[in-house]
C-alpha cells in the first residue's frame, strides 16, 4: 500500500513541478497580491476619494495648485477641506470635462471654490462622505474630541491581509489542484487506467492529498519567507502553530476538492462548482474585509467555510501571538470539516463517471 | 419444507459450491484461464451485451470481432471489472474474480490519455510500481521498442509510440491474461505491423490474449480463435480457418470488366456488384472459369482469391466492418 501511495505521490509531484505555468503561478500569485495591496494601502499613496476642482466659469484654462488665488486662496473652509488626507484633488480646465467624469463616477465630488458651488452624485457613497468632509470645515469647534493613540501595537493593514492571502492561495491551489486534476484524470481515462491496477481508491486519494499538502507547504513556505524578507512582516506567535493551522486548512480545502471531484467527468461542470465554492468563500471568509456589522446570516454562513477558520486562526497567531490552545475552536472546526469532507469524498469517489 | 433446492438455501449453496469446485477442477485440467457464462449488460432499454459465453485456454489469442456498437468493448470492460455486469458469471482460473485478477491481468484500453508532464520511462515505472509482480523493465522496453523515446514527454510521442507505451504498461506486471482493445486503430500500416510483431512475441511467451479489432487481416494473423459479435451476441466462434471452411468455403472471382448481367446469371449462382466490377462466389473454381470462357467473357483482368474473415463477417452480419 505504501509503495503504491508513494508511486502516485511521486508522479503527481513531477507533474506539478514540470507544469511551469501552474507552479510559477502558485508562487507568484500571493506575491503579486501582497505587492499590489502594499502599494495601494501605502499611506503616502493611498487615495480613497477623488475630488475634481474647477475655477470660475472659464473653459480651457490649465490650473495648478499655484493658481489657487483670490477667493479660493482666502477661503478657510476650502483650505481645510483641501488638507483632507486620503483625498486626491484633481484640477480640471473645463467644467464639462469634470462634470462628465463625475457623471461616470471617475471622480466622487466636484467643487468650484470661486463660485462656492459643489456637485455630487446622490447615489455615490463616497460623494456623500466627501460632502461631509467639506461641511466639517464650516462647523465651529465647541468641545472638540481628543485624539488618542491605539493601545498596544498597531497591526499594519498588509500584515492583517497577509494570512488571508496565504489562505486564499491555499484554497485555490487545493480546490483546483486536486478537484480539477482528478476530474481531468477521469475525463481523459487516466483514472480508468488506474482502476484496473491493484491501486485502491483510498490509496489514490491519499496520494493526491499528501502530494498537494506537500506542494502547498512548500509553496506557502517560500511565499511566507519571501514576504517576511521583502515586506518585513512579523509573526507574533509560534511558527509551528502556524504550520499546524496551514496544514489543517490545506487538508480541509483539499477534502472539499475531493468531494467536487468524486464523480464528475466534466471539466466545465467542475469548473462551475469550483467557482461557486471558491468565490463566496473568498468574500465571506474575511480575507479582504471584516464581516463586522454584516447581517447575522452572513456570519453564520461564514462559520461553515474552512477558509474562515484558516484565516482567523492564522491571523490570531501571526497578528496576536495566539497559541494553539487559544485557537482551539478554529482547530476543532478545521479537523471536523476535514473529516466530514474527506469521508464524503471517499464514499462518493468513483473511478468512472458511469 | 416444500419444493426442492431453491427452498433450502444451505443445500443450494452447497450445490453451488460443489458446482464451482467441479468447474474449477475441470478448468484447471483444461488450462482454462477465463470463462464467461451468459454475460449480460443492459443500459436502460439497450442490451449492450446479451448472453455472451466463451472460455479461453492458456496461451491462446482470442479475437473479438464486430462492427461498431456490437458490444465488444462493453464485453471486455465488464470482464475487466470496469463495469458491473447485469447478470452472468465470469471465472478467472475457475474462480470468481478477486484481488488476484487485477494483479495478474494486463489491459490496454482503446482510448487512454497518458499522465501529462511525465516521460515515457516515468509513466512506465509508475504503472509498473503499482504491482507486486513486475516484468523486467529492460526486457519490456526492448520488446515494445521504446529505447529511443524513454526520456520524451508523453505529449510529444506519436500515435504508434503511444500505443507501444500503452502496450508496455499493459505488460508491466508480467500478466497472465492480456486485454488489447483495438490496439492498432488509427495507426499507419507500418506501426500496425510493428505492433503485430510485439503481440507475436507476447504469444510466444504463452500469454493469453483477448484482442478486439476492426481489422480482419489483423485477426487472421494474430488470433488462434475468433468470436464474431453483433447486437451484443456472439454469432460465430472458432479458429479462423475452421470458421471459413465451415461457413465460407468458396472462392471469389473478381472481374473488373464484367459481362452483361444475363451472362452472369447464366454462369454463376452467386455474384455481387463491387466498386471495381463484379465478384462471383463459387464452390467450384474450375467449372466457373470454364463457364465464363464458354460465354466469351474476357478473363485477362480476372482476380481469384479465397474468401476471408471479412467475407465471413459480411455473410453473417450483412455489414461492412468499418463504418
Amino acid at each position: 500500500m505504501i509503495r503504491r501511495i508513494w508511486t502516485i505521490f511521486k508522479a503527481r509531484n513531477n507533474e506539478f513541478f514540470r507544469d511551469r505555468a501552474a507552479y510559477g503561478w502558485n508562487l507568484l500569485f500571493p506575491f503579486l497580491i501582497i505587492i499590489g495591496f502594499s502599494i495601494i494601502f501605502n499611506e503616502k499613496e493611498q487615495t480613497l476619494y477623488k475630488v475634481g476642482i474647477v475655477y470660475g466659469n472659464l473653459s480651457g484654462r490649465t490650473a495648478g495648485t499655484e493658481d489657487i488665488s483670490g477667493s479660493a486662496a482666502g477661503d478657510r473652509q476650502f483650505l481645510v477641506f483641501k488638507d483632507s488626507k486620503y483625498t486626491e484633488f484633481i484640477d480640471f480646465p473645463a467644467f464639462q470635462t469634470a462634470m462628465d467624469k463625475l457623471q461616470h463616477h471617475r471622480i466622487d465630488f466636484l467643487i468650484n471654490p470661486d463660485t462656492r458651488q459643489y456637485w455630487l452624485s446622490t447615489t455615490s457613497p463616497k460623494g456623500y462622505i466627501v460632502e461631509k468632509l467639506l461641511q466639517a470645515g464650516m462647523v465651529p469647534e465647541k468641545s472638540p474630541y481628543i485624539r488618542e493613540r491605539i493601545t498596544g501595537s498597531e497591526i499594519p493593514y498588509s500584515e492583517w491581509l497577509f494570512p488571508g492571502i496565504l489562505g486564499m492561495n491555499i484554497m485555490f491551489s487545493a480546490l483546483y489542484g486536486v478537484g480539477y486534476t482528478v476530474v481531468r484524470y477521469r475525463k481523459n481515462g487516466v483514472l480508468k487506467r488506474f482502476s484496473v491496477t491493484p491501486l485502491r481508491p483510498f490509496e489514490f486519494l491519499a496520494a493526491q492529498i499528501i502530494s498537494r499538502m506537500y506542494l502547498l507547504t512548500l509553496t506557502t513556505l517560500i511565499v511566507f519567507l519571501g514576504c517576511m524578507v521583502i515586506f518585513d512582516f512579523t509573526c507574533q506567535g509560534s511558527y509551528w502553530s502556524l504550520l499546524v493551522v496551514f496544514l489543517l486548512g490545506s487538508f480541509s480545502m483539499i477534502s472539499v476538492g475531493l468531494v467536487i471531484a468524486s464523480r464528475s467527468g466534466s471539466e466545465e461542470f467542475a469548473n462551475g462548482v469550483l467557482n461557486l465554492i471558491s468565490w463566496p468563500m473568498m468574500f465571506l471568509s474575511e480575507v479582504w474585509f471584516s464581516l463586522e456589522g454584516t447581517k447575522p446570516w452572513v456570519k453564520t454562513a461564514s462559520a461553515f467555510l474552512p477558509l474562515t477558520h484558516l484565516t482567523d486562526g492564522a491571523r490570531r497567531i501571526m497578528n496576536d501571538g495566539a497559541s494553539l490552545f487559544d485557537i482551539r475552536y478554529q482547530i476543532f472546526m478545521l479537523i471536523l470539516m476535514s473529516f466530514v469532507f474527506f469521508m464524503t469524498g471517499s464514499i462518493l469517489f468513483k473511478w468512472n463517471d458511469e | 419444507m416444500r419444493g426442492k433446492n431453491h427452498c433450502n438455501p444451505n443445500l443450494e449453496n452447497d450445490n453451488r459450491g460443489l458446482l464451482v469446485l467441479i468447474q474449477y477442477q475441470i478448468g484447471a485440467f483444461m488450462n482454462i484461464v477465463l470463462e464467461v457464462k451468459n454475460l449480460t449488460k443492459h443500459y436502460s432499454n439497450i442490451k449492450a451485451v446479451n448472453g455472451v459465453s466463451f472460455s479461453i485456454e492458456k496461451g491462446t489469442c482470442l479475437g473479438l470481432l464486430g462492427p461498431n456498437g456490437a458490444g465488444k468493448t462493453t464485453t471486455i470492460e465488464v470482464i475487466e471489472g470496469i463495469r458491473p455486469p447485469t447478470s452472468g458469471d465470469i471465472l478467472y482460473k475457475g474462480k470468481p474474480r478477486d484481488a488476484h485478477f487485477r494483479k495478474e491481468v494486463g489491459i490496454q484500453f482503446q482510448n487512454t490519455e497518458l499522465p501529462v508532464f511525465l516521460s515515457v520511462l516515468e509513466t512506465l515505472e509508475t504503472f509498473r510500481n503499482l504491482y507486486g509482480r513486475k516484468s523486467d523493465i529492460t526486457e519490456l522496453i526492448e520488446i515494445c521498442q521504446l529505447q529511443s523515446i524513454l526520456l520524451q514527454d508523453n505529449r510529444k510521442i506519436s500515435g504508434g509510440q503511444k500505443q507501444r507505451l500503452l502496450l508496455a504498461m499493459a505488460l508491466a506486471n508480467d500478466p497472465e491474461l492480456i486485454f488489447l482493445d483495438e490496439p492498432t486503430t488509427g495507426l499507419d500500416p507500418q506501426s500496425r505491423r510493428h505492433l503485430w510483431d510485439i503481440v507475436h512475441q507476447i504469444k510466444a511467451k504463452q500469454k493469453t490474449v483477448i484482442l478486439t479489432t476492426h481489422y480482419m487481416e489483423e485477426a487472421q494473423i494474430l488470433c488462434d480463435r475468433v468470436a464474431i459479435m453483433d447486437y451484443g451476441k456472439i454469432i460465430a466462434d472458432g479458429p479462423p480457418d475452421k470458421l471459413l471452411k465451415e461457413q465460407c468455403n468458396s472462392t471469389s472471382i473478381i472481374l473488373s470488366e464484367p459481362p452483361d448481367e444475363i451472362i452472369l446469371d447464366r454462369v454463376a449462382d452467386r455474384w455481387t456488384k463491387i466498386q471495381d466490377g463484379v465478384e462471383i462466389h463459387t464452390d467450384d473454381l474450375n467449372q466457373s472459369i470454364k463457364n465464363l470462357l464458354d460465354n466469351g467473357v474476357d478473363l485477362s483482368a480476372m482476380i481469384v482469391r479465397p474468401q476471408n474473415l471479412e467475407d465471413l463477417f459480411l455473410k453473417l452480419t450483412g455489414k461492412k466492418l468499418r463504418a
